[in-house]
């Protein structure tokens, strides 16, 4: 299992990176690498893959907060059938179970902050089992997905050394 | 104003040039950078801010504050290292410091200091300004760059009085297990050599944990133990730095150092206690980071046929080079715009490989060696 986490670590580093790159890294051949990654996605390990974006440098507006849902469960409804008529919408990026004051922590995308507030209102406040939403938008993104945005990435070391 | 003889008799080093050219180059991609690319952890960092901002600017005592001292001696003990704080650490800045300390502190003029070649740049020039006689002892490829007790035979290392070396390896990336050590360790007990072992990089070996040969043997007594903070946490900048050594070694060296230094950097002491404290998987991950790049430059290497022996320790590859190293060097540089730094650089036997540094980014690591690929075909 050593292996799979390696490989993790590097995907996570940068999905972008050849299998031959990955291979040189690890010190596996290609096939092998290629036959890891198929397995880490047939076993639902690894989703997907995506652009770690910073929407405030982007040209698109586009507005993201993060939404508290509570709800009531009763014998025929579970927290994974709540879960699903939520995380439908396209709207919804991230839905997780969470502990604490409220049982569902989502996050909800829009092109503007009416768009998003209405959203809330219209499709998930509304389903029987929600019994309260607390949205709260975002202002700014400092850190996302281990990358910080504000880092100047400057080498200042000297171009040789001892 | 006259400058002292034994300065004047010291060229300044080799690096110094390429730094000179690197810098006057546009678009250059270093490989040739003596340092980690992270920054330190940030809990090392913080706990230097919050020092200055308590006003803790004061000196500390001169071997270094009690609390870390205690905690070197702890941190060491993963290696089977047992030294007492109060007696058998001293806090310098820097392992060079530490180097330069043994060096006055353990060496009479006109001693001989056996230094395994290629070697990290500042051991001749410190041993001579300790007015010290340097014998180079050469290790070579075919032997993995290891220290090996013929090599110091052939060499005339018997009628020497200390040897100085460094594993893992800067230039080379060699290391050496206990087995490798052992005869050395026999060598210098046979002919009372005191070693002084700079450990910097011990935390960055590869594939096997590090061996310090002050646990071999008989060798507690006759080893200095140089250790630091520069490459592990990434913390060149803070100059921070010990030795570990029985008490008189400790004692002797502590004597200049607390008449031309004091004490080692506080602030430094502080980030350095924090990161002996909290920052093990932090220096993990740097490691696991260093090692992929390892293994990447390595294979690329054998794809483009630059010969190259498996280095397994610090963040060093010592490939061979065609032709003359310090003209493949120059060309490499000017041609193509990837900065490396000349075997011959680093003394005897270092003539034909070129150190590549891959303390950078996997980005420039893809773009640097298919750089070297073009400019080899
Ligand atoms: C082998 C070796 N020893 C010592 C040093 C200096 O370390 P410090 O920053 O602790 O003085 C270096 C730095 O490049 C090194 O490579």
């Amino acid at each position: 299992m050593a292996d799979q986490r390696e490989l993790l670590a590097l995907l996570l580093e940068d999905a972008r990176q050849s299998t031959a790159d990955l291979a040189r890294q690890t010190g596996r051949s290609e096939a092998e690498i290629e036959a890891a990654i198929d397995e880490l996605e047939a076993a639902g390990v690894v989703h997907g893959y995506q652009a770690v974006v910073d929407w405030a440098n982007a040209d698109e507006e586009r507005v993201e907060a993060h939404v508290e849902l509570n709800v009531e469960l009763d014998r025929e409804t579970k927290y994974d059938d709540i879960a699903g008529r939520i995380a439908n919408h396209p709207e919804v990026e991230t839905l997780r179970l969470v502990s604490g004051d409220f049982d569902f922590a989502a996050v909800v995308v829009g092109d503007s902050m009416r768009d998003v507030s209405g959203f809330v209102a219209d499709r998930i406040a509304p389903i029987p089992e929600v019994t309260q939403t607390v949205t709260h938008f975002v202002m700014d993104t400092y850190k996302h997905r281990g990358v910080d945005f504000g880092g100047d990435g400057d080498d200042d070391r000297l171009s040789v050394s001892p | 104003m006259k400058v002292a003889d034994r300065v004047r008799q010291t060229p300044p080093s080799g690096i110094r040039k390429f730094f000179e050219l690197a810098e006057e180059a546009d678009d250059v991609i270093s490989l040739g950078v003596g340092e980690p690319d992270f920054s330190a952890p940030w809990a090392a960092r913080e706990a230097a801010i919050d020092a200055l901002e308590r006003g803790r600017t004061s000196y500390t005592a001169n071997r270094g504050r009690a609390d870390l001292r205690r905690a070197i001696a702890d941190h060491v003990a993963r290696y089977d290292l047992d030294y007492e704080p109060e007696r058998e650490v001293l806090v310098t800045a820097g392992a060079s410091e530490a180097v330069d300390l043994s060096m006055r502190a353990l060496v009479d003029p006109g001693d001989t200091v056996a230094v395994p070649q290629p070697s990290y740049i500042s051991y001749g020039p410190t041993a001579t300004f300790a007015g010290a006689d340097v014998l180079p002892v050469q290790t070579r490829a075919a032997e993995a760059f290891e220290l090996t007790a013929d090599a110091l035979r052939e060499a005339g290392a018997a009628d020497a009085d200390v040897l100085l070396y460094c594993y893992p390896n800067n230039p080379t990336g060699a290391v050496m297990d206990a087995d490798d050590l052992r005869p050395v360790a026999e060598f210098a007990r046979e002919h009372d050599l005191t070693v002084l072992a700079d450990e910097i990089y011990a935390a960055l070996t590869y594939g096997g944990e590090h061996d310090s040969i002050a646990t071999l043997p008989g060798m507690r007594e006759r080893t200095v133990v140089i250790g630091g903070f520069s490459k592990a946490y990434a913390m060149t900048g803070l100059r921070l730095g010990y030795a570990l050594a029985p008490p008189e070694a400790i004692e002797a060296m502590n004597r200049i150092h607390q008449y031309t230094m004091l004490s080692a950097p506080t602030t430094a002491q502080f980030a350095g206690l924090e990161a002996i404290r909290a920052c093990d998987d932090a220096v993990e991950e740097m490691r696991d980071a260093y090692d992929r790049r390892r293994r990447y430059t390595l294979s690329r290497f054998r794809e483009i046929g630059l010969d190259c022996f498996e280095a397994e320790g610090a963040f060093y590859a010592f490939p061979e080079c065609p032709g003359d190293d310090e003209q493949f060097a120059e060309e490499l540089l000017s041609e193509e715009g990837v900065a490396v730094v000349p075997g011959s650089v680093f003394g005897e036997g270092g003539e034909g490989h070129l150190r590549i540094s891959y303390a950078t980014g996997m980005d420039e690591l893809r773009e640097a060696t298919a750089r070297i690929e073009r400019f080899l075909d």
